[in-house]
């Protein structure tokens, strides 16, 4: 009887675990619309290179180390080692006219970060350096 | 007792489950958060250099990385930015004593630090309140594994004393590179 008591309860903690561990491919928790509304923010400039050069130092200030960066593409990664490890990629791209569009997607060990908090530290945290107030795009 | 030995297959269940039930992590609070000590470690990490020509200064700090035994991983000049990392051994001599001691005393292997990966990102910045200025900011970083092949460490690289010996290294660079040695 406990034998079978045991192999319930863990088969109830799997249950809401995965079962095909490629469904993590595609895998969201969060809509794409909703991601991105989270993951970006609109700032007044046109420049996308001082741009670009801001949110490294904002990576560096998170104490990230640069991983890669392309002026062309407007890609910068990082990660900040802190007994964990945390890889971040900030893409920059042109909105419209006037402004700039600043997306950054990030994961946390082997998750996905799709909580808004650590996007609106980020945020907040590149505002400051680029004078400039982080606009949310919806 | 005996109860306790009975009840040993449902405890490790229990265990499991809660284990399992922590599937999902969450990031720490202040992961992304900019610390107090963020400033201090911005001015440790930076040097500025009286010159405007920031490909030079990008070339000859790839130079100190590579004087430093590091390989370039990558590179891009236009937006002051070369990346390169380094393989090395991770032993110390005190984890390997204690490693030993355990061994004799209780029979157990004891896993030591084996391997470590440094990686450093050095990003220049010409100075936009001071014209013919440009800084250059480095940030090292590293992971250890440990015999077993685990990651026992990994940690953000922050000794002050390891940025005034990369900086004194650089600038005897930049002074060879600027008379050609």
């Amino acid at each position: 009887m406990r034998r079978y008591l045991t192999c319930l309860i863990v088969l109830a903690a799997l249950a809401g675990c995965q079962t095909d561990s490629r469904d993590q491919v595609l895998a969201t928790s969060k809509s794409q619309i909703e991601l991105r509304s989270i993951q970006t923010r609109a700032f007044d400039t046109q420049d996308k290179e001082q741009t670009l050069r801001t949110v490294m130092a904002t990576l560096q200030d998170l104490n990230f180390v640069i991983d890669k960066a392309d002026a062309v593409l407007g890609t910068v990664s990082g990660t900040k080692l802190d007994g964990y490890q945390m890889r971040m990629t900030v893409t920059v791209r042109p909105r419209g006219e006037s402004q700039l569009l600043v997306r950054a997607n990030a994961q946390y060990n082997i998750y996905p970060v799709e909580d808004p908090e650590p996007y609106q530290q980020f945020f907040a945290a590149l505002e400051r350096s680029m004078f400039l107030t982080a606009q949310n795009v919806d | 007792m005996l109860k306790t030995f009975i009840n040993l297959p449902l405890i490790i269940a229990v265990v499991t489950s809660l284990a399992l039930s922590a599937c999902q992590e969450t990031i720490p609070k202040e992961a992304l958060q900019l610390s107090p000590k963020s400033l201090e470690q911005r001015q440790a990490q930076t040097r500025r250099f009286q010159t405007a020509a920031e490909a030079s200064l990008l070339s000859a700090s790839a130079a100190v990385l590579q004087d430093l035994g590091f390989n370039i991983d990558e590179g891009e000049s236009a937006l002051g930015v070369i990346v390169g990392s380094k393989d090395r051994d991770a032993t110390e001599a005190g984890q390997v004593a204690g490693a030993v001691v355990m061994a004799i005393l209780f029979g157990v292997a004891t896993p030591v630090d084996d391997k470590q990966k440094i990686r450093a990102s050095i990003v220049t910045r010409p100075q936009e309140d001071e014209n013919g200025w440009t800084a250059v900011r480095i940030t090292f970083q590293r992971v250890v594994w440990n015999t077993n092949g685990q990651v026992s460490r990994s940690e953000a690289l922050t000794e002050p004393e390891l940025y005034q010996e990369f900086f004194s290294k650089l600038s005897k660079s930049v002074f060879l590179e600027a008379h050609e040695i």
